[in-house]
């Protein structure tokens, strides 16, 4: 392995007499490179070609970085090219080149996102708490202007002069007046009008097309002119260009205090230190911004009466609901998995595609299909099976916890036959004929022999089922949805709950909106429960790899 | 020349480059995610559109909607010569990913959907109110007031969508006015050998359905939040718990399944419409996007308003779709000119009907579709309707609302103490 990869290989000194270890492997791989110096050499081309291709769109994406100022950005992806350049350009160095690829991807979609979420749990991030202090103020603003009611709709036109930017109004009644930013209105005479009787001309001023307008409406767009000297008639804003209204904010900015000031009632609106602006009595300003709250959602989390009162029963459930998910679809699959391993089988591969199938169905469709299959009066099982019973396969929270976990067992067991039918024929098939040489009963040679045999290989995928049904979210929210609800409580939490509905319900269910950051608060402390659990079954397999070996 | 290379096999070095190449792209594509967060939206004196970077304006909307821009859009470009890019979402991710997406700039100018919407709009800052002047009065009252939002308008509506009452006329040929005629003639279908089913509402398995069953809880003067000043519905106004609502209640329990089972809690949806097409049911309680279907199937029906459970009028809740434009467009002026000049044109409303038969929200293009009797009626329907409720607050009414009425509707529980339980669960969501 080593030598291949070290060797300096070259055509034109195939003996490659400086090291030592090239002579033997060089023998061997003489007539082999013989054969393959076309394809090597298309190969060499096609490096070429598509390295060259990724640093073209490398040096574009850079580019464009540079030219938005992204710098942050840049430097990464710099450095990410110059990586990737010198892995792949420099001879050796093997495990890089294949490594490479698989360890940008972890980077970005894993890592990062793992990461992003863990930051996440420190904030307030969520509907009313969306983006930082100046959007929120801004936006608060531009949501502030309220056209004076009543007051008439200006036809408007842009006009310049001296580099800055007038505009020209004509009211209801045809009265024209000029004004600009920060400049009453004033009323002209020998305006230009068009047919509509909007003046869209003066002396003196250059009037600009839609084109001119599009093109500084930053500017145009921040021109207010005020109605009269009185602030309180409101200030005139065009949006469109071609019109304007009279505006008047509801809420006044102060920036010097960073407060906010209702201009009917006079209350003020201060930072609240929770990236919200608020009155006195405590009442808010619905548009907030992100802020870091420290470990406050991981406490609201263990604090929350809406968490902690049901908490017990959903953990017990969540656990029941893993681990016998885990234990049915093993037993099932491996059972199926003995049986359709028969070598004197016939139509073998016919029943195993049979048996693969519902593994093949989206979870949230099946969950969706088997609600309909259980509906207490329609459904397939009670008028079809049952002869027309009415029983509540989802609603008597008994019976809904078994059929989850049927449901469940259905969509499971084909993965469990999956690995087990792998497991079995890998298998060595002396051990069996020798055990039942030995006089073993079939039943003995399984407990025995297969059955510990394959728990060394399975035993950590059933770990891995173990934290997938734990956060088995699809299954429980297509079929259940939860429910049936819990009569003791006036929360939205019922009998099938597991923690990730529960998380989702608490997260995105209640006050006004998501909270994210709540939700990945609730998410890692998930995560440590799951871990903690797989660590020590993890521990638990190595034992029993060592009593095999 | 140097044609050998340290690998031996040509095979898995192509295997490496293009794991590189996708690695490259990858990163590509996070980085111009961060590349155009910061796009700078400087405007020079220079008219030149391309350089200002007001050449286009980016505007989300789904596949369905899509094609019956087309024709405005294209107006607008040769009109002004700025190009509206439609670019097709998914409806079901489309409002979170422009709230997520309008903060970081790289969220678009435009986007259709939905009035209520407009609460989670605002509250989250990424959608800035658009001025109608005049052009109100074009619309029908029902759209204007349901896009108004703290006492501005934020969007330029174009449908009014609401549920209405489906009759097959060969079971039931008379129409009626209370739910109680609706009742006997139902069952009298049913006894008659007619029909399977007396009425037909469909019901979520895990969450009933509060929309379609709000008209028969406004008929009985139960409303979820009462109205402020400027006409809005008011958070701190939670009317869902009183009086009325509880009579309510006890209506539920009374047509459930314990009761005379006029509401099916087993019927879902999909049962509902199945169940209607197959002629077993006289009636159906549904909205304007079931009736293709039932036309196809040649089933004679009649759109009859809504009836009445108690003395009031039947209001369904109205759900008006239109456009709205990012609180932090960087070509906000275009934009706000293809909103408010071309957007609100006859032609772009007919368009829009053609393409959703959804009825317009433009007096002028209602006119023409209402030579269609279904869209009249429905119409008809929707002009008394009040808006569903906008505010962000209605977020945490909804599970508490449809789980308890459809444990009243299967029977479970007293309704008085349910109704009331529910109410004070909804108010403690609502104070967080």
């Amino acid at each position: 392995m080593t030598d291949t990869e070290l060797r300096p290989a070259d055509d034109s000194a195939p003996a490659a007499p400086g090291s030592p270890a090239g002579k033997p492997a060089g023998k061997q791989a003489v007539p082999r490179r013989r054969t393959f110096v076309p394809d090597t050499t298309k190969g060499t081309v096609a490096k070429i070609v598509l390295l060259g291709l990724v640093d073209a769109v490398a040096v574009y994406v850079l580019m464009m970085l540079f030219l938005s100022q992204s710098w942050g950005v840049l430097a990464v992806a710099a450095a990410v090219v110059l990586v990737i350049n010198w892995i792949y350009l420099r001879k050796g160095g093997l495990p890089a080149k294949y490594l490479a690829p698989g360890v940008l991807f972890l980077l970005v979609f894993q890592v990062f996102v793992v990461f992003f979420s863990g930051y996440i749990a420190f904030t307030n991030y969520g509907d009313g708490h969306n983006s930082t202090k100046d959007d929120a103020i801004a936006a608060i603003q531009l949501t502030a202007q309220k056209r004076v009611p009543d007051s008439p709709a200006y036809k408007a036109a842009v006009l310049s002069k001296d580099e800055s930017f007038y505009l020209l109004f004509t009211d209801p009644d045809g009265k024209i007046s000029l004004g600009s930013n920060g400049k009453p209105l004033e009323e002209v005479s020998g305006a230009g009008t068009d047919s509509t009787g909007k003046a869209n001309a003066l002396d003196g001023y250059r009037t600009l097309n839609f084109q001119e307008i599009v093109a500084n409406q930053q500017r145009i767009l921040a021109i207010t002119v005020p109605v009269s000297a009185n602030p309180a008639d409101g200030t005139l804003r065009t949006a469109d260009g071609s019109s304007a209204y009279q505006f008047k904010p509801a809420l006044k900015y102060d920036a010097g205090a960073g407060t906010f000031t209702d201009t009917d009632t006079g209350a003020v609106y201060r930072d609240n230190g929770k990236g919200a602006f608020a009155k006195d009595s405590g009442e808010t300003l619905s548009t907030g911004w992100k802020i870091d709250v420290g470990m406050e959602n991981f406490a609201r989390a263990f604090t929350d009466p809406s968490l902690r009162g049901p908490l017990l029963g959903v953990i017990l459930w969540t656990f029941t609901f893993a681990v016998a998910s885990v234990a049915l679809t093993f037993a099932l699959g491996l059972f199926l998995a003995i049986t359709f391993n028969r070598e004197d089988l016939r139509g073998k591969k016919v029943y195993r595609i049979l048996m693969i199938l519902p593994y093949a169905f989206p979870a949230f469709l099946s969950g969706l299909v088997w609600s309909g299959i259980l509906n207490p009066q329609f459904g397939w099982l009670n008028q079809t099976l049952l002869g027309g019973a009415t029983i509540g396969w989802l609603t008597d929270p008994v019976l809904a916890k078994i059929s989850v976990l049927v449901v469940n067992l259905w969509l499971g067991f084909p993965y469990m036959f999956l690995v087990c039918t792998g497991a079995l024929q890998s298998l060595p098939t002396e051990l069996d004929e020798a055990a039942r040489m030995d006089g073993a009963s079939p039943w003995r040679v399984f407990r025995s022999i297969k059955l510990p045999l394959l728990l060394v290989s399975i035993a950590p995928l059933l770990i891995s089922s173990f934290a997938f049904n734990f956060n088995n979210f699809n299954v429980i929210f297509m079929l259940t949805g939860g429910g049936p609800r819990f009569a003791d409580t006036d929360r939205d939490i019922g009998a099938t709950d597991i923690l990730i509905t529960l998380v989702y319900k608490v997260a995105f269910g209640q006050g006004t909106g998501r909270d994210y950051g709540l939700a990945s608060a609730l998410a890692i402390i998930i995560f440590i429960i799951v871990a903690t659990v797989s660590a020590i079954s993890f521990k638990q397999t190595k034992a029993l790899e060592e009593v095999n070996s | 020349m140097k044609v050998q290379n340290t690998l031996t096999n040509g095979t898995t070095r192509r295997v490496f480059t293009a794991g590189a190449i996708s690695a490259v792209a990858a990163l590509a594509l996070s980085a111009c995610g961060g590349a155009a967060a910061t796009a700078p939206a400087t405007a020079t004196a220079k008219p030149d559109l391309k350089a200002s970077g007001a050449s286009t304006i980016t505007m989300w909307v789904d596949a369905e909607r899509s094609p019956a821009l087309k024709d405005i859009t294209a107006k607008f470009q040769a009109d002004t010569g700025i190009e509206v890019k439609l670019v097709v979402k998914d409806f079901a991710a489309v409002r979170d990913d422009f709230i997520t997406q309008v903060p970081t700039g790289k969220g678009p100018d435009l986007i259709v959907g939905p009035h209520d919407w407009v609460g989670k709009f605002v509250q989250n800052g990424v959608i800035a109110p658009v001025e109608l002047g005049d052009k109100k009065s074009a619309f029908q009252d029902s759209s204007i007031k349901a896009m108004t939002y703290n006492g501005s308008v934020y969007g330029v509506p174009y449908a009014i969508e609401n549920i209405a009452l489906l009759r097959n006329t060969d079971l039931v040929p008379q129409s009626a006015k209370t739910l109680d005629e609706v009742i006997a003639n139902g069952k009298k279908a049913v006894a008659d050998g007619k029909a399977k089913f007396p009425f037909l509402v469909g019901m979520d398995p895990k969450q009933g359905d509060p929309y379609h069953l709000y008209p028969l809880q406004s008929s009985m003067g139960s409303e979820v939040f009462g109205k402020s000043a400027d006409g809005g519905y008011d958070p701190k106004q939670l009317l869902i718990g009183d009086a009325a609502g509880v009579e309510f209640a006890k209506k539920l329990a009374a047509w459930g399944d314990a009761g005379e089972k006029i509401i099916n809690s087993n019927i879902t949806g999909d049962i509902a419409k199945e169940k209607f097409l197959a002629g077993e049911s006289p009636y159906y309680l549904t909205g304007p996007w079931n009736v293709p279907d039932v036309q196809k199937k040649g089933i004679k029906f009649a759109v009859d308003e809504l009836p009445t459970a108690g003395d009031k009028p039947a209001q369904p809740f109205i759900g008006v779709n239109g456009f709205f434009i990012s609180s932090k467009s960087a070509n906000a002026l275009a934009t706000n000119e293809f909103v408010t000049n071309y957007l609100t044109t006859e032609a772009a409303q007919d368009s829009m009907y053609k393409a959703g038969g959804r009825p317009p929200a433009l007096k002028a293009s209602f006119e023409k579709a209402a030579s269609d009797p279904v869209v009249a009626a429905f119409g008809k329907i929707g002009a008394a309707g009040v808006p569903m409720p906008a505010i962000p607050e209605m977020s945490a009414v909804w599970a508490d609302w449809g789980a308890t009425e459809l444990a009243l509707i299967k029977g479970q529980g007293d309704p008085a103490a349910d109704w009331a339980k529910m109410a004070a669960s909804i108010k403690a969501k609502i104070a967080g």
